[in-house]
């Protein structure tokens, strides 16, 4: 990440200020002048208001965050969490989704299926995972994958990062909303433990159909929603400008969604959010997978399937 | 727990007279052809002529399913109000109490439990004109608390649905009915008892992605727009035109994600049959030639007022003498 271009999203304008002064200072100490002590000073300012800005962020401002393209996506949880990864492809009915990547590999040691979106990193990577929303495909891919893993019985990781899935002409012919409901299906039906973990994005079925786990761990700054908060902005307000207020109102973020109980934890991100440290925020992901899978290992298949079954049952019915 | 609460049995209509209303015709949304609404009302709301299957209440969709039009209401749960104090243009709680004004229902989702050509079946219908059939905790309760119904009775479950797709307004609780719904479904198919789903006019979003498509048997009606994103959503990522008659009945049909399309004249035959053999139940005629139960005598006194729907606004009262 180091080697990219560091990008700001609007609301971080004050410590884009302070580092790019810190990049001047540091020019000026390159050629002989001695400012250490400023350039600290100035780092440590830099370091609080970016601690205290993340500390405070509105939903629509976790929603850019979660967005960040700079933000690690599931091809980086996998390649720093899974040895010896190795991709499956197709759903053996109509053909290869790029947009929902799967596989399997070994965690910690043990063997695991991995499922997940990836949006892509570069022009190029984003065409080829369709932004990371899946067609039909895809989502047949993963109960593919999820009904081999059962079979071996290898624990599931699904990691959600999409918009949505994608809404096009031959994902409707194909049958979009049936391979969803399957998917959420065969979730409901794994006698092995899964773990999702929204890193990015939740965007509404597309999300549900990989996240429908056994425990579901959350992002900090990530965001999970029924609709996004554009889309809400211009069918409920019918004014495409309301998405801030829609982002609000609509309780997107990690620690709404504790409060009502449908995710089970949050992972904390590093100062800044995920993106600007993206080898801790893997590393501790790592760590909450493991302790969650760790927490079902001694489960047989049927208290497995019972508990996941009663955990969303149970949701919304003790809502205070 | 007691579930089923008041017996629905037919009216007599003329005791509680409907207000006549100013408009007795109404046009086919197809065709343009103005059309007697009484007619259309007897014909299980087809416009004659057309062909064309208009929306249909709860109350009007379990008359035309059970035998003898009765049935027994199931109780549904009480479920949290507004759990996201949701504010849009508008308080959601103000939207819930004028859906409820507006049709005399609770929610979206209605459940009976009664006799298709003589043998025990739940039905749960969802009402578009509530909020779009939207659905929310309440109707994912109702759907959980039908199936669980079924599987108690040990009877087939028989949907009809009818959804613009999620309640926005309760927001990620609304997105998780999808999974609890599909547990509901897997409850029923552990009872090896069929689970029937009917597709009507328009089912689409969220319904469509979760127990709307889980059905053993998938029966859709006649130019019933079923599909997961909107046409306009569509065709704003893709920038084309949508193909003649792109998510109707017939074109899912088409594209192998139904099993059949089936005129709402033949519907409760089609569910009916489809229901026996399913069960292994013995064939029609085998039922028939046993001594047939008594049919319930018609109470006078209606056991429950439906105020009109917007659908059945110009419904004139049944002249009965």
């Amino acid at each position: 990440m180091s080697d990219h271009i560091r990008s700001y999203l609007d609301f971080e304008k004050p410590v884009a200020e302070l580092d790019s002064k810190i990049d001047e200072l540091r020019a000026l100490a390159a050629s002989g002048s001695d400012i250490g002590e400023e350039i600290s000073r100035i780092e440590e300012k830099a370091g609080q208001a970016l601690h205290d800005l993340y500390a405070t962020l509105t939903p629509w401002q976790k929603t850019q965050v979660a967005r960040h393209p700079q933000r690690p996506h599931c091809l980086d949880y996998i390649e720093g969490l899974i040895a010896e990864f190795t991709p499956l492809a197709g759903d053996r009915k109509f053909g290869e989704d790029e947009a929902l990547v799967g596989g399997f590999g070994r965690f910690r040691g043990e063997s695991i299926c991995v499922i997940g979106q990836e949006k892509g990193a570069s022009t190029e990577s984003r065409l080829k995972h369709n932004f990371g929303m899946a067609r039909p495909e895809g989502y047949r891919k993963a109960v593919r994958l999820m009904e081999l893993a059962d079979r071996f019985g290898i624990p599931v990781l699904s990691l959600v990062d999409t918009a949505g899935a994608y809404p096009g002409i031959g994902a409707e012919e194909r049958g979009q909303a049936e391979a969803i409901a399957r998917s959420t299906d065969a979730c409901l039906s794994l006698g092995v433990p899964n773990v999702a973990v929204i890193i990015g994005e939740g965007g509404s079925g597309g999300a549900i159909a990989i996240a429908t786990a056994s425990r579901v761990l959350m992002l900090e700054h990530a965001i999970y929603s029924v609709i996004s908060p554009e889309a809400a902005s211009s069918i409920l307000w019918r004014d495409a400008a309301k998405a801030q207020e829609a982002a609000t109102s609509m309780k997107i973020t990690a620690q709404d969604l504790a409060r009502f109980g449908v995710i089970d934890s949050i992972l904390k991100e590093p100062v800044g959010g995920a993106h600007r440290d993206p080898s801790a925020m893997i590393a501790a992901t790592g760590e909450a997978v493991a302790q969650a899978i760790g927490e079902l290992s001694g489960l047989d298949a049927d208290a497995i399937r019972k508990q996941r079954r009663q955990k969303f049952l149970d949701i919304g019915r003790k809502l205070a | 727990m007691n579930w089923l609460t008041n017996v629905v049995r037919p009216k007599i209509r003329n005791i509680l007279r409907r207000d006549t209303p100013e408009n007795l015709w109404i046009k086919c949304p197809d065709t343009g052809q103005l059309v007697f609404y009484k007619d259309v009302e007897q014909n299980q709301f087809v416009i004659p002529g057309s062909n064309y299957h208009m929306r249909m209440g709860a109350t009007a969709r379990l008359k035309s399913l059970f035998d003898h039009e009765t049935w027994f209401d199931v109780a549904l749960p009480e479920v949290t109000a507004d759990p996201l104090k949701f504010r849009d243009e508008r308080r959601y709680v103000d939207r819930i109490k004028d859906a409820r004004t507006k049709t005399g229902a609770h929610d979206a989702i209605r459940v009976g439990y009664g006799k298709l050509e003589g043998a025990g079946v739940v039905a749960a219908v969802q009402d578009f004109d509530f909020m779009g059939g939207s659905l929310g905790m309440a109707a994912g309760e109702a759907i959980v608390r039908g199936l669980e119904l079924a599987v108690e009775k040990q009877s087939p479950f028989i949907m009809f649905a009818a959804s613009g797709g999620a309640r926005m307004q309760e927001g990620i609780l609304s997105l998780m009915q999808m999974p609890r719904t599909t547990v509901g479904v897997q409850m029923l198919r552990e009872a090896k008892q069929p689970y029937i789903v009917v597709l009507t006019n328009p089912t689409t979003g969220g319904v469509t992605a979760s127990y709307a498509m889980l059905g053993d048997v998938q029966i859709a009606e006649p130019g019933a727009l079923i599909g997961f994103a909107g046409a306009r959503v569509i065709e704003q990522t893709i920038r084309e035109k949508l193909p003649e008659g792109f998510q109707r009945a017939e074109y899912l049909k088409d594209h192998g994600m139904i099993d059949m399309v089936v005129h709402r004249h033949d519907l409760r035959a089609t569910l009916a049959r489809l229901c026996r053999i399913l069960t292994k139940a013995p064939a029609a005629e085998i039922i028939a030639a046993a001594p047939a139960e008594p049919a319930p005598e018609p109470v006078v006194e209606p056991v429950e007022v439906i105020p009109p729907t917007p659908e059945t606004v110009v419904a004139p009262a049944a002249p009965q003498a």
